[in-house]
């Protein structure tokens, strides 16, 4: 049996871009997606939407500012966001973790979807995390509990959950948010089971090796998108407003699109999804 | 200069007696237990390969599980293969390797099992198999499992030992957390009892999907269960971290599973809480 999934019919999966003329290493890619002065998440939340205000807390114990979320206006419509961000300034990068979540930040978004399904508000999240907080205490507050649940409870969550990973898109960190009805990527970004240093590390006992890891592991967005794993690329010029507008672009169809799907479509068809790997 | 002959003499004395031991004793009959460190004579880790001084259950095979876990077991999904998405260079011969050392197409056993009256839908993970690791292999008979459970009415027990996502398989294996989960849940919605058992040892992939989503979730003493590697947490944070941080005890400690259970009572165990478990169509029909 292969399990290797078949190429999508009808051609819903659309490079909609303009790529730069010269092919890319898969190596400059991850570079890329690494940059210091890609957009951030706090410019996502400026230009994409016209309001935000940002709900805090996992109600439990605790709230971790590594994922920004929120109630704003997408395109008319009332939606939940959900924003891995790295930070801007050390203090905040150091609050966020750069970007590495830990459990009660996974268990704040959960909430926050649960809302969003009771209020049938559709969820936007955006991620550029290399994985989920590797530390001490994040294991003692069940990392892999807080990601678990996260999988689970969304599966039968009844309203659309489109993702956009912008920058890393690290591991089990990056799937608890992007394991929902579509999955953009940028076109500088990754997405992959372990960062290629570490793949490098374990299989050649080399973490500089890591540039041919990159090319191996097909972390790329065309690959990713030949293998079915997401719907489609994001053209990232490096305006970074051109960039978010974009982004509503291509964004305000697939919503469309998801709405008119009945609770039942929508949950059958993430099954699908997912079905098919 | 007596004195030092002497030793030398007594000490090719004694190697030559260490030799002949070797040649009489079979490797293997004193083992160090992992988690406590005492020696243990083989004879005395029994049927279930447990330490008899701290209860640890050696990382054995699905298929010596089997042995004395049911009563009846009929395998499913024996032959699915792997289609190695990557093309990754020397996997097939892993995985063949693999597949002789377990008897078993890929990290994990599954099958319909039976232990007196009750009967259930039974995974055991392999850590025998590349280190338990999800293939693409595990997650469809995982998910088949739970599929075939949730059709049949049947509860799920699942045994988990793994490492995490396998590597050789990148992001298809990632996307296994996805599927299996998406079948815990039609399983769970359909009001069906899914028992997950955590041995040594469950970590990534494996524990933030499913190790993590059982109704009720069991450990064996000592099992390691985590997230993030022990070595990836020290080099990423520059801190030691504690000798237990990751044992079944400690996460008992922290409210992420329901009890630790000795290897020899999980048998009873299963069977009680398949019991309790079955919902009100279980008592109209008993």
């Amino acid at each position: 049996m292969a399990l290797r999934n078949e190429p999508r019919k009808g051609g819903r999966a659309v490079i909609v871009s303009l790529f730069s003329k010269k092919q890319r290493t898969a190596g400059e890619i991850v570079a890329a997606a690494r940059d210091g002065q890609k957009v951030t998440g706090q410019e996502l939340l400026a230009e994409i939407f016209p309001d935000f205000m940002e709900m805090h807390g996992d109600r439990l114990n605790d709230d971790d500012p590594s994922i920004v979320g929120g109630l704003a206006h997408f395109t008319g419509r009332a939606v939940t966001v959900l924003v891995i961000d790295k930070g801007t300034s050390a203090k905040d990068r150091i609050a966020k973790h750069f970007g590495s979540p830990a459990p009660a930040a996974y268990r704040k978004s959960l909430r926050l979807i649960k809302q969003a399904e009771k209020f049938e508000r559709p969820v936007l999240a955006f991620i550029n995390t290399a994985g989920a907080y590797p530390a001490a205490s994040a294991e003692e507050q069940g990392q892999g509990e807080a990601i678990a649940r996260n999988l689970l409870g969304i599966a039968g969550v009844k309203v659309p959950l489109l993702t956009v990973i912008y920058g890393e898109g690290g591991s089990g960190g990056a799937l608890a948010l992007a394991c929902g009805d579509e999955v953009w990527m940028s076109e500088n970004s990754m997405y992959s089971v372990l960062s290629p240093e570490g793949f490098a590390s374990i299989l050649w006992k080399d973490a500089s090796k890591s540039d041919e890891a990159a090319e191996v592991m097909q972390l790329t967005p065309e690959a990713l998108l030949k293998a079915n794993i997401i719907e489609g690329i994001i053209p990232e010029p490096n305006a970074h407003k051109r960039f978010c507008k974009n982004i509503i672009q291509i964004l305000r169809p697939e919503l469309e699109k998801l709405e008119k799907l009945s609770p039942d479509e929508l949950v059958a068809q993430r099954k699908a999804r997912f079905r098919k790997f | 200069m007596q004195l030092f002959d002497e030793l030398k003499t007594l000490g090719q004395k004694h190697i030559k007696a260490d030799k002949n031991a070797q040649q009489s004793v079979p490797s293997g009959v004193w083992l160090a237990c992992p988690k406590c460190k005492k020696s243990v004579y083989h004879k005395d880790l029994g049927v279930y390969i447990t330490c008899p001084n701290c209860g640890y259950g050696f990382r054995i095979s699905s298929r010596q599980r089997l042995e004395w876990l049911t009563d009846s077991f009929s395998e499913m999904d024996q032959d699915l293969q792997t289609a190695d998405p990557l093309d990754f260079p020397d996997y097939a011969k892993k995985i063949e390797k693999a597949q002789r050392a377990t008897d078993l197409n890929d990290s994990v056993l599954t099958g319909v099992a039976k232990i007196g009256e009750q009967e259930f839908c039974l995974g055991i993970m392999d850590s025998k198999f590349i280190m338990g690791s999800m293939g693409t292999v595990t997650g469809e008979k995982i998910t088949r499992l739970f599929e075939y459970a949730t059709e049949h009415q049947k509860a799920v027990v699942l045994f988990t030992a793994s490492g995490g996502a396998r590597m050789q398989e990148g992001i298809f294996s990632l996307m296994q957390m996805a599927k299996v989960s998406q079948a815990v849940y039609a399983h769970s919605q359909a009001g069906l009892f899914y028992l997950s058992i955590i041995t040594d040892p469950t970590t990534g992939g494996v524990t933030a999907s499913f190790a993590m989503q059982g109704d009720i979730i069991l450990s064996e003493p000592h099992a390691l269960i985590g997230f993030a590697g022990k070595r990836v947490i020290e080099q990423t944070m520059h801190q030691k971290i504690p000798e237990d941080l990751q044992d079944a005890e400690n996460i008992l400690n922290h409210g992420f599973i329901d009890a630790i259970v000795k290897r020899e009572d999980e048998k009873k165990t299963i069977v009680w809480l398949l019991e309790m478990n079955q919902g009100k169509a279980g008592e109209q029909s008993s």
